[in-house]
């Protein structure tokens, strides 16, 4: 089996949050970047499946070449080969465009994503990704269980879950649950090594509808002091006479 | 011209979600000087869409949309805005709409902005407020495609009542593709909110002590008729499952209350529930970080507060039924 997982570099879960020119642009000074939490899910279980049933695992992402420290660790937690397609990555649309190029040429039977990055919060590259290439498509998926060509998934849904009965070739829209947080790989000395001596290509965009722009960014307005309250009663007072929520 | 919402229900029944998105996509519809034309699929309530200013409803009832299955209602969706002629497509945040909701945008080279918080900024060009960096920030975003895709965020817009005679045409389509994705088994609580479309969330942390603790919080949720959630580190303790688990990398909830139980307020968890709109947290330390982000707080043991407050809860209901 072959398998591609997708991993976009998004800044660690604690960063804060500016703008820069003007408020359109991500300020990254001081951030940290890190896989995708979404991703890493997926990478992962990517690996499970290359240790216990056997697979090659490759990682692509669309940046630029700031983007190859993340791709590096994804290497050192054991993926074999790593791709990046050289181009700023300002839309959904255009990112699944150029994966779906990647999938096209290395013919992958699996694809995982994560179910959305948590930067721009698209949700939208392995579905259309899946659509583009006329693939299987199971999103938010918390369980994947894959038999030669028989896949059954288990995705969330609000309230619950839904088991799935689909086949290979399909894209995933990964999340926790796919694998548990301590299952987690975190690259070792030895890895860390071996993945400085492991293939990272450079491929060149093609050209994609570029369907969305961010032209602004702005953040919520500041909050207001707490009203701390002594009684229960005084709280049920707030919610209903002052809130309005009960 | 018209704008196309794609309005679910379940079990007949439109969900609460339905008439949100309705609302939003006559208010696109007025600004875009065009009437809203919904689709909605094995629903049999349809004449309650022209409360929400729904003009048409295109009706369409086909077996093969039982349960749901997000490349069908994709493909019904689509043929729909072709027969209507329309541009903008309105769709919910929910967990099918945002399954469906990329096949249809690969499928009609539409962009698709997710996260929608408010009601366009423009629509020549078309311009739009979503929430970015996990409800850290908002983007504005323009959509440059002939035919846009609008995902509105969970109780940001809320319901709008603007009464209009709608006409429901039977919409009959057969499906071409052959759906290779099956449901094999829907495990789902039945009767309960879920976070997903919950007014109120009642929310627990490692304050908790246990899993054998989350009796007050269920009562507490059953009196307040609310969906239970909780902290990253209590579903990954196992207490509760991962549906549960609310932030960043669980799911965001934009209720109208928050209740933060034993939830010391971690940075990521914040972020989930930003877009809540009033935010109570109990817990006996005064120095959690929620005390800076919620509207009102109690400092104390949450052994003491809940049952309190599900007593004091129970009287006013009383009083006020």
């Amino acid at each position: 089996m072959k398998i591609l997982v997708c991993i976009s570099n998004v800044p660690d879960t604690t960063s804060k949050i500016n703008f820069t020119d003007g408020d359109t642009k991500f300020d990254t000074n001081g951030v940290q970047f890190v896989i995708n939490p979404n991703d890493e899910f997926g990478l992962t279980r990517a690996m499970w499946f290359k240790e216990k049933q056997g697979a090659t695992v490759h990682v692509a992402t669309v940046g630029d070449a700031s983007v190859e420290p993340t791709m590096r660790k994804a290497l050192a937690i054991g993926a074999d080969e790593a791709i990046r397609v050289n181009a700023v990555p300002t839309d959904g649309f255009f990112v699944a465009q150029q994966l779906a190029e990647i999938v096209k040429n290395g013919g992958y039977d699996l694809v995982i994503g994560g179910r959305e990055s948590i930067d721009y919060n698209g949700g939208m590259v392995p579905g259309i990704l899946a659509s583009l290439l006329d693939m299987n498509f199971v999103n938010t998926c918390v369980k994947l269980e894959i038999d030669g060509d028989n896949v059954t998934a288990v995705r969330e849904i609000d309230g619950g879950k839904e088991t799935l009965s689909t086949s290979l070739p399909l894209v995933v829209g990964g999340q926790k649950g796919l694998v548990e947080e301590s299952d987690l790989k975190i690259p070792n000395m030895r890895g860390i090594m071996m993945a400085r001596q492991k293939k990272l290509s450079v491929v060149e965009p093609v050209e994609g509808i570029k369907a969305t722009e961010d032209v602004k960014f702005d953040k919520p307005a500041p909050k207001g002091e707490i009203k701390l309250v002594e009684t229960v009663d005084e709280l049920v007072s707030l919610l209903h006479n002052e809130a309005k929520v009960i | 011209m018209s704008v196309i919402v794609y309005t679910e229900s379940e079990n007949g029944k439109f969900k609460k979600n339905a008439f949100e998105v309705a609302s939003y996509a006559s208010e696109v519809a007025r600004q875009m000087g065009t009437t809203a034309t919904a689709v909605s699929i094995n629903c049999m309530e349809n004449a309650l869409l022209g409360t929400y200013g729904i003009s048409k409803v295109l009706n369409v009832q086909n077996e093969k949309m039982k349960p749901f299955n997000a490349k069908a209602a994709a493909e019904v969706v689509s043929k729909a805005l072709e027969a209507e002629g329309a541009s903008v497509v309105v769709i919910s945040s929910s967990s099918d709409a945002k399954y469906m909701a990329p096949l249809l945008s690969a499928r009609l080279k539409a962009g698709y902005v997710p996260n929608i918080v408010a009601a366009p900024e423009s629509t020549t060009p078309f311009k739009i407020k979503r929430t970015a960096f996990s409800n850290k920030g908002f983007a504005h975003t323009e959509i440059k495609t002939d035919i846009k895709i609008l995902g509105v965020s969970n109780n940001a817009f809320g319901t709008v009542e603007t009464p209009t005679d709608a006409s429901i045409e039977d919409f009959s389509i057969s499906l071409d593709a052959e759906f290779k994705t099956k449901s094999t088994d829907i495990d789902k609580v039945v009767g309960k909110a879920t976070i997903a479309d919950a007014d109120i969330v009642v929310s627990a942390g490692r304050g908790l002590k246990g899993p054998e603790n989350w009796g007050m919080i269920e009562d507490l949720a059953d009196v307040l008729g609310a969906a239970t959630a909780c902290s990253k580190p209590v579903s990954d303790l196992g207490w509760r499952p991962h549906g549960e688990h609310v932030g960043q990398t669980g799911k965001p909830v934009a209720s109208n209350l928050y209740i933060a139980i034993g939830i010391s307020g971690a940075i990521q968890h914040l972020a989930g529930v930003s877009s809540s709109k009033t935010k109570v947290v109990i817990n006996n330390d005064p120095e959690a970080p929620f005390f800076k982000a919620a509207d009102y707080g109690i400092v104390g043991d949450a052994f003491e507060v809940v049952p309190e407050l599900i007593e004091k809860l129970k009287e006013f209901k009383a009083q006020n039924s």
